[in-house]
C-alpha cells in the first residue's frame, strides 16, 4: 500500500502555516463550497463518508453531529479536542504546527454544519508552539473575513476561541475538557446528558479531535466517493499515523486505513540495526500491546479489535527486544496514577495500588501471587471506573501478561534493569557513552 | 411478589429488581427503588437530597443487556428494565467487593480512635460487602492531621473517600460553595481556596453526612463512642423553624445533637446553632428556688418559696405576665391561663423583644388560629416569595434552605429591606430597597411588575423586625388582600408562634379568640370551668405594658425567659421591676431580672421536660424529655403549684394541658381587624440591624468553636456613604445612649441606612446605642 498524503501533502512548504501558504494549495475552497450548501447536506456528506473519530474511540463523526438537536433555540458549540496527551500519540500537535488552517477550515465548515456560532479549540497547554500557530491562524483568518460576522457574505457568523489547557491528561476526556473550558477543575461529567444535548454551558456541543476536523475540508471538497476509495468499508479514509520507537525514521506517515504495521515499518526505514519487533501498540498507551505476530494485520478499527487491541489514536509505538515489558508497563501505570483525576474509586485507588505492586516487580521483588492480584485488580477497574481513563489504566498489564508472563515471573527475583540493560534500549545514538 | 404504587399509572414504569416486579414513578433511580423493597445497595457518595455523582462506584449493579455494571445511584429506571443487585448478580457482587477493597486501600484502620467508629457506613459496608482480609500490602497515603476547615469542623484527610457529599452539600444545599475537592488522584482532598475557612451556618451538616470519620466537629471529637450514647428525638429550641433533632447523651450530659429526618420541615439538615449550641443546658443553671430577704436572694425550699410567692402576688395590686420566647406551647398555655384565672389579668405578652401594637393587631387578624396555612412544602412551589423585615439565613435558617430549594425550582424571591445580604445573594433575590423603618413606603410603592406577579400562589414572609417599622404590617396586610398572596409570620424564637396560639398575648385567648368577643369568652370559660364574667377585660401589651410597669400602674409581675437586654426599652423594664411590689421570675439562668426579682423559681430546660414547639407554619412539634429522671419542674408545673398555693386548681401536667388545648378548636368567629397604621418617614440615617444567627445570645454561651464561626462585627454602609465618610477604616455609629465603632464594610445598603449586628461581640445595639431598628442615628468615619 502507498502513502496517501492529504492533510500532510504540502508539509514541505514552510509557508503552509500561513493563510497565503494554505490558500496557494487550494485552501478554503471547501469552505466557499460549504457555505453555499445546506448545513444538513454537509452532515449527510460526513455521515456518508463514514469518517470515524480520530481521537481514539473511532465513533462515526457524522452520526455524532446528527445527535445535535436542531431548531432548539439554544446556542450550539463546536469544541475541538486538541489536548493531545496520550503517551505515544503525536499527530494532532504536528497537524496544528504544520497545517493549522486545515484544522481551522474544518472548524468553520463543521460549525456551519451543526449551526454553531462559537467554536473552541482546547489545546494542550504544554505545547505553546502549537498554541501560537493556531492562534496566528485564527488571527489571519479573522483578518481575512473567514471568521467573524457574515463570513464571505453567507450570513453565517462564527467566533473561534483558542484555549490552552493547564496540564491534565484527564482534560482530554471530552466532558472533563468541557468542565475545564468552563473554568472548573477538570473532572468527567456524569452522562446522560450527553454533550450533544447538554455540553458546554449546558448547550448542545460537538467535541471532535483535531485530525477528525482537519479531514472535513477534504471530504467536503473532494467528495464521499474520493474519501471512500481509501480504507475499508468500516474504516474508510486515510490516517495520519505517527510512528515512534526503535525504528529508523520515526515520524508522520499518512496512509489509508488498512495499511499494515509491517508496511508502515518499511516506510519508517525498518527497525534500527540489529533490532527486531518485540511488542508494539497501535495507538497510544491506552490500547493493549501486540507482538511481531500481528505486523501483517490491517490497521483498521475493526481488525485491531479483533486482534485484541484497538486502533486508538493510530500512533504506533514500536519496542524492540532491548525493552523490559515490566518496566514499560510500570512507567505507563505511573503515568495513569499521576493523571487519575481522583473522582472515582476504582481509578483513584486502583492506579495507586497497581503502581506500587508493579514497582516491586520492576525491582525484582514481585511475587507470583501478586501477578494474580494484579490481574484481578485490573479487572476491578476495567468497566467499573467513571470514565475511560480507568479502563486505559487497566489495559497495559493484562496485555503484557498475555504475551510476556515469563518476564513478570523473572521479576519475582531479578530486577527489570538486570533482565534488560536500560542503556541498550535508548534510542539516542551515543547514549551509552 | 409485586409491589404496586397506587397512584397515577401513566407516569410509571414497570421494572424488575432481583426478580421482584415493581411499578415505580418515571425518573426513579435504581437505588431508591431497591430501598422500597428492602434491598440495600452499598453506597457512599449517594445521598437522596444531593444530585448523583456516581463517583464512589460502591453501588454497581447489573442491568440485563448492558455489558458493564452500572451505578445504581445514577441509573434511572426505564420501562422493562431488569436490574440485578449483589443479591442476584455475581457481576454486581464482585464489582461491589472490588470497589470496597479499593476504598480501604488508602483508608487508615484507625477505627478504634475514630469518632465515626460504631456508626460508620464504611465500617458497616466493609463488613457486609467487603473481603475479610485486605490484599493491599503497600504504604497508605498519609496527610498531616487534622486540619480545620473552619473553627468547628475538622478534617482528617487520610480518612476521606472522596465521596463529595460535603462539597455537594456546601454548593447545592447551603450555597456556601467554598468547600471543594482539590488536587487529583490519590492526593485528591477536600479543602478551601487559600485555606480560607469554610464559612457557613450549616457547616455541621457536612460532619453528619460524611460517610467516614474524615469530618468531625471540634465540640464532639474524641468525646465519646456512639455505642455509649443514648439517643432521643427532640425539637430544636433555638428558632421558629421547628427542626427535628436528635440529642445524644451519656451519663446525663448531652454530648452532641444531630439533624433528624423530618421531610416536612428540616429534611435532614440543621443549622450550626441548633446543632452545637447546647452547652447552656448544663452550664450556669439556677439550681434551687430563691427568695429575696433583706434585699438579698437566698436559697429556699420549694414550699417556702411557693408560699412566699403566693402571698406576694395576692398582696400586690395589678399584675402582668411576660413570657419570653423559650416557652413550649404547653407552658405558654399555662401562663395564659394562670394570668386570666389566677391573677385575673389580661396584661400579658410573649414578645420579649421590640414589638408594637400594630404587630399585636396583625397577629390577631392574620396569624393566631391559622395553623399550617403556609408550609415549607408551599415554599418549593410558590410563584413569588416576598420577604419583609425578615432575613431568613439568620432568622430561620431552615426556611432559608427551603427557599433556596424553591429558587432552584424557579421560585422568585423579593426582599424588602435596607441591606442586600449574603443570604439575599444566595437566594438570587430581587432587592426592593427600603431604608430601615421605611418598609411601609417600599411596600406601597412596589413596582406594578412585582404586584402583578403576586398571586394566590405567592407567599409574603414577615419577620419580627416588621414590628419595628411603623405601618409595614398594615401595608403587608393590604398587599395580601389586594393580590391574594398568603401571609406567613416567621418569629425568631421557638416559643413565639405557640405562645400566640396559646393566647399569651393581651386581647387574645387560646386559638386566636378575641377576649372581647362574648362567644370566645364563653368557649374558654367552659373549657377552663370558670364563669365567663370572671375573665378579665382586654389588657395591655408590649411597650404600653412595659411603661405601665415602669410607671407603677402594674406592680406585680411574673416573668419567664425574659432578658431586658433583648428589649429596646429594657432599662425601662429593669427600672420598673426594681420598683415593682412583687416580681416572680421563672428562669433557668440568672439575668437582670432574677437579680431584682422577689422570688426565683428554677425551671426545666428542653432536655428535662416534654412539650411542643409550634413552628412558624403553625405545626406542632412535640418532644419528650431526654433525661426522664430530671427533678426540675416545667414552667407549667411551677405555675400549677403556685396556683394551688393561691387556692386555685390548675393542672400543670404537660399532657393534660396539651389535651385541653387541643380540645379547643381554632377560632372561627370574627377577628379583630388590623386598623391601618400610619407610616413614618424617619429623617436622617436610620439604624438597620438584626440578630445574626451566631451571636452573643445566652443560649449560645459555652461553645467557643461555634462562636468562632460567627460572622465578624462590622458596620455596613453603601459605597456612596462610604465615600461621603471619607473611606474610613472604621465607622462610628452613635445613638442616644452612646456609640459603637466597628470596621467599615461597603455593602449593598440603602442610601439612608447603616447596618450593624444587633447582639454580636462589640455590637450590642440596645445597651450601647440605646435605640433600635429604624431609629435615627448619627454616622461618622473613624473612631468616636
Amino acid at each position: 500500500m502507498k502513502l496517501t498524503p492529504v492533510i500532510t501533502e504540502h508539509w514541505d512548504d514552510p509557508e503552509l502555516y500561513t493563510l497565503n501558504g494554505y490558500k496557494s494549495h487550494g485552501g478554503y475552497e471547501a469552505l466557499a463550497k460549504a457555505l453555499k450548501s445546506d448545513p444538513d447536506s454537509i452532515i449527510a456528506t460526513v455521515k456518508d463518508s463514514g469518517l470515524r473519530g480520530r481521537g481514539g474511540a473511532g465513533f462515526p463523526t457524522g452520526l455524532k453531529w446528527s445527535f445535535v438537536p436542531q431548531n432548539d433555540g439554544k446556542p450550539h458549540y463546536l469544541v475541538v479536542n486538541a489536548d493531545e496527551s496520550e503517551p505515544g500519540a503525536c499527530k494532532d500537535i504536528p497537524i496544528m504546527m504544520a497545517n493549522p488552517h486545515a484544522l481551522l477550515e474544518g472548524v468553520i465548515i463543521s460549525s456551519f454544519a451543526i449551526r454553531a456560532n462559537h467554536a473552541f479549540i482546547y489545546i494542550r497547554g504544554e505545547v505553546p508552539a502549537a498554541i501560537r500557530k493556531v492562534a496566528f491562524a485564527v488571527k489571519q483568518a479573522r483578518e481575512a473575513g473567514l471568521i467573524g460576522k457574515n463570513i464571505q457574505g453567507s450570513g453565517f457568523d462564527l467566533e473561534v476561541t483558542v484555549h490552552a489547557g493547564a496540564g491534565a491528561y484527564i482534560c482530554g476526556e471530552e466532558t472533563a475538557l468541557l468542565d475545564s473550558l468552563e473554568g472548573y477543575r477538570g473532572q468527567p461529567r456524569l452522562k446522560p446528558p450527553f454533550p450533544a444535548v447538554a455540553g458546554l454551558y449546558a448547550s448542545p456541543t460537538v467535541i471532535n479531535n483535531v485530525e477528525t476536523i482537519a479531514n472535513i475540508p477534504y471530504i467536503v471538497d473532494r467528495g464521499v466517493e474520493w474519501f471512500r476509495q481509501f480504507g475499508t468499508e468500516k474504516s474508510p479514509g486515510f490516517k495520519v499515523f505517527a510512528v515512534s520507537g526503535h525504528v529508523q525514521r520515526p515520524g508522520i506517515y499518512e496512509a489509508p486505513l488498512g495499511i499494515t504495521m509491517r508496511e508502515l515499518l518499511d516506510f519508517a526505514g525498518g527497525m534500527r540495526p540489529g533490532a527486531e519487533v518485540k511488542f508494539w501498540l497501535p495507538g497510544g498507551s491506552s490500547v493493549p500491546m501486540l507482538t511481531a505476530d500481528h505486523l501483517d494485520l490491517p490497521l483498521t478499527y475493526e481488525a485491531m479489535v479483533e486482534a485484541g487491541s484497538m486502533l486508538g489514536t493510530g500512533t504506533p509505538m514500536i519496542f524492540d527486544q532491548t525493552v523490559s515489558v515490566v518496566k514499560a508497563v510500570t512507567r505507563w501505570l505511573e503515568f495513569y496514577k499521576h493523571e487519575s483525576c481522583g473522582k472515582c474509586t476504582p481509578c483513584r485507588e486502583g492506579t495507586y495500588w497497581i503502581t506500587g505492586v508493579l514497582e516491586k516487580f520492576e525491582h525484582g521483588h514481585g511475587t507470583s501471587s501478586e501477578m494474580e492480584t494484579l490481574t484481578t485488580l485490573c479487572g476491578q477497574i476495567a468497566g467499573r471506573s467513571f470514565c475511560a481513563l480507568g479502563d486505559a489504566a487497566a489495559t497495559p498489564y493484562p496485555a503484557a501478561i498475555k504475551y510476556f508472563s515469563d518476564e513478570f515471573t523473572a521479576a519475582t527475583h531479578t530486577s527489570a534493569d538486570d533482565q534488560f540493560d536500560p542503556l541498550a534500549s535508548y534510542v539516542f545514538s551515543g547514549a551509552r557513552a | 411478589m409485586t409491589v404496586t404504587n397506587h397512584t397515577e399509572k401513566t407516569d410509571h414504569v414497570n421494572v424488575v429488581i432481583d426478580g421482584i416486579e415493581m411499578e415505580v414513578p418515571k425518573g426513579t433511580l435504581v437505588i431508591r427503588a431497591a430501598e422500597q423493597i428492602g434491598i440495600e445497595i452499598p453506597r457512599f457518595c449517594d445521598h437522596p437530597l444531593l444530585t448523583p455523582v456516581a463517583a464512589c462506584r460502591a453501588c454497581l449493579i447489573e442491568i440485563d443487556g448492558v455489558p458493564k455494571p452500572q451505578p445504581a445511584c445514577a441509573q434511572v429506571l426505564s420501562e422493562g428494565m431488569n436490574v440485578r443487585t449483589q443479591r442476584s448478580s455475581e457481576m454486581a457482587r464482585i464489582a461491589q467487593e472490588g470497589v470496597m477493597e479499593f476504598l480501604l486501600v488508602n483508608h487508615p484502620l484507625d477505627c478504634p480512635v475514630c469518632d465515626k467508629g460504631g456508626e460508620c457506613p464504611l465500617q458497616n459496608q466493609a463488613m457486609t460487602v467487603g473481603r475479610a482480609e485486605s490484599r493491599f500490602e503497600g504504604e497508605k497515603r498519609t496527610f498531616p492531621k487534622p486540619i480545620n476547615v473552619n473553627a468547628q469542623v475538622l478534617l482528617d484527610r487520610e480518612r476521606c473517600v472522596s465521596c463529595a457529599r460535603c462539597t455537594r452539600f456546601a454548593e447545592e444545599i447551603a450555597g456556601d460553595a467554598s468547600l471543594e475537592l482539590l488536587e487529583r488522584g490519590a492526593q485528591q482532598q477536600v479543602g478551601t481556596a487559600n485555606d480560607e475557612p469554610f464559612e457557613s451556618y450549616f457547616s455541621g451538616n457536612v460532619v453528619q453526612i460524611c460517610p467516614v470519620g474524615a469530618l468531625t466537629s471540634a465540640s464532639y471529637r474524641f468525646r465519646s463512642r456512639p455505642f455509649d450514647l443514648v439517643s432521643v428525638p427532640t425539637t430544636c429550641e433555638h428558632c421558629a423553624s421547628g427542626c427535628s433533632l436528635r440529642t445524644d447523651y451519656r451519663r446525663g450530659t448531652v454530648t452532641r445533637r444531630l439533624a433528624w429526618d423530618d421531610p416536612e420541615v428540616n429534611e435532614e439538615w440543621s443549622c450550626d446553632k441548633g446543632r452545637f449550641a447546647f452547652a447552656y443546658l448544663a452550664n450556669g443553671r439556677i439550681d434551687s428556688p430563691l427568695i429575696r430577704e433583706n434585699g438579698e436572694l437566698r436559697s429556699a425550699s420549694w414550699p417556702e418559696a411557693m408560699h412566699f410567692a403566693a402571698a406576694g402576688l395576692a398582696a400586690a395590686g395589678t399584675s402582668a405576665v411576660l413570657v419570653g420566647g423559650r416557652a413550649t406551647i404547653e407552658d405558654a398555655y399555662a401562663y395564659s391561663k394562670f394570668a386570666r384565672v389566677v391573677l385575673g389579668t389580661d396584661n400579658l405578652d410573649f414578645r420579649a423583644r421590640a414589638s408594637s401594637t400594630e404587630e399585636a393587631e396583625f397577629l390577631a387578624a392574620h396569624i393566631a388560629g391559622t395553623t399550617l396555612d403556609v408550609t415549607y412544602a408551599d415554599v418549593e412551589t410558590a410563584s413569588q416569595v416576598l420577604l419583609v423585615g425578615f432575613e431568613p439565613e439568620d432568622e430561620s435558617p431552615i426556611l432559608f434552605l427551603r427557599l433556596r430549594k424553591g429558587v432552584k425550582k424557579g421560585v422568585t424571591v423579593h426582599t424588602v429591606g435596607p441591606l442586600y445580604s449574603l443570604g439575599s445573594e444566595k437566594l438570587s433575590a430581587h432587592w426592593i430597597k427600603a431604608n430601615a423603618g421605611s418598609e411601609a413606603q417600599a411596600i406601597k410603592g412596589l413596582d406594578s411588575e412585582v404586584i402583578s406577579a403576586l398571586d394566590s400562589n405567592s407567599i409574603i414572609f414577615v419577620g419580627e423586625r416588621a414590628a419595628s417599622s411603623p405601618g409595614a404590617l398594615s401595608a403587608v396586610s393590604q398587599l395580601g388582600a389586594k393580590t391574594g398572596a398568603r401571609i406567613a409570620w416567621v418569629p425568631r424564637r421557638a416559643g413565639e408562634r405557640g405562645a400566640l396560639e396559646a393566647g399569651a398575648l393581651a386581647g387574645l385567648l387560646p386559638g386566636g379568640r378575641p377576649i372581647s368577643d362574648p362567644t370566645a369568652r364563653t368557649e374558654i370559660a367552659q373549657a377552663w370551668n370558670i364563669d365567663a364574667d370572671s375573665l378579665p377585660a382586654v389588657g395591655v401589651t408590649g411597650n404600653e405594658l412595659i411603661s405601665a410597669i415602669a410607671q407603677g400602674s402594674i406592680n406585680a409581675l411574673i416573668t419567664a425567659g425574659v432578658d431586658p437586654s433583648d428589649l429596646p426599652n429594657g432599662s425601662e423594664l429593669t427600672a420598673g421591676i426594681e420598683n415593682a411590689d412583687f416580681v416572680v421570675a421563672l428562669e433557668n439562668h440568672h439575668s437582670e431580672i432574677t437579680q431584682r426579682a422577689s422570688v426565683v423559681f428554677p425551671v426545666a430546660v428542653v432536655t428535662e421536660k416534654s412539650g411542643s414547639f409550634m413552628n412558624w407554619e403553625g405545626r406542632n412539634k412535640p418532644f419528650s424529655a431526654a433525661f426522664r429522671e430530671a427533678l426540675t419542674l416545667t414552667d407549667a408545673g411551677v405555675l400549677s403549684m403556685l396556683a394551688s398555693a393561691m387556692d386555685v386548681q390548675l393542672n400543670g401536667d404537660t399532657r393534660a394541658l396539651r389535651k385541653e388545648m387541643n380540645s379547643l378548636q381554632p377560632w372561627s368567629g370574627s377577628r379583630t381587624e388590623l386598623k391601618p397604621h400610619a407610616d413614618s418617614v424617619p429623617v436622617g440615617t436610620t439604624l438597620a440591624t438584626w440578630r445574626l444567627l451566631i451571636d452573643s445570645s445566652v443560649m449560645q454561651e459555652g461553645e467557643p468553636h461555634l462562636a468562632a464561626t460567627a460572622r465578624p462585627s462590622l458596620v455596613a454602609v453603601s459605597s456612596a456613604m462610604f465615600e461621603q465618610l471619607g473611606k474610613p477604616e472604621v465607622i462610628t455609629v452613635t445613638g442616644p445612649k452612646g456609640s459603637i465603632t466597628l470596621p467599615a464594610q461597603v455593602a449593598e445598603v440603602s442610601s439612608e441606612s447603616v447596618w450593624l449586628p444587633m447582639n454580636s461581640p462589640e455590637s450590642h445595639i440596645y445597651a450601647q446605642l440605646g435605640c433600635g431598628y429604624g431609629e435615627v442615628v448619627t454616622v461618622k468615619g473613624g473612631a468616636a
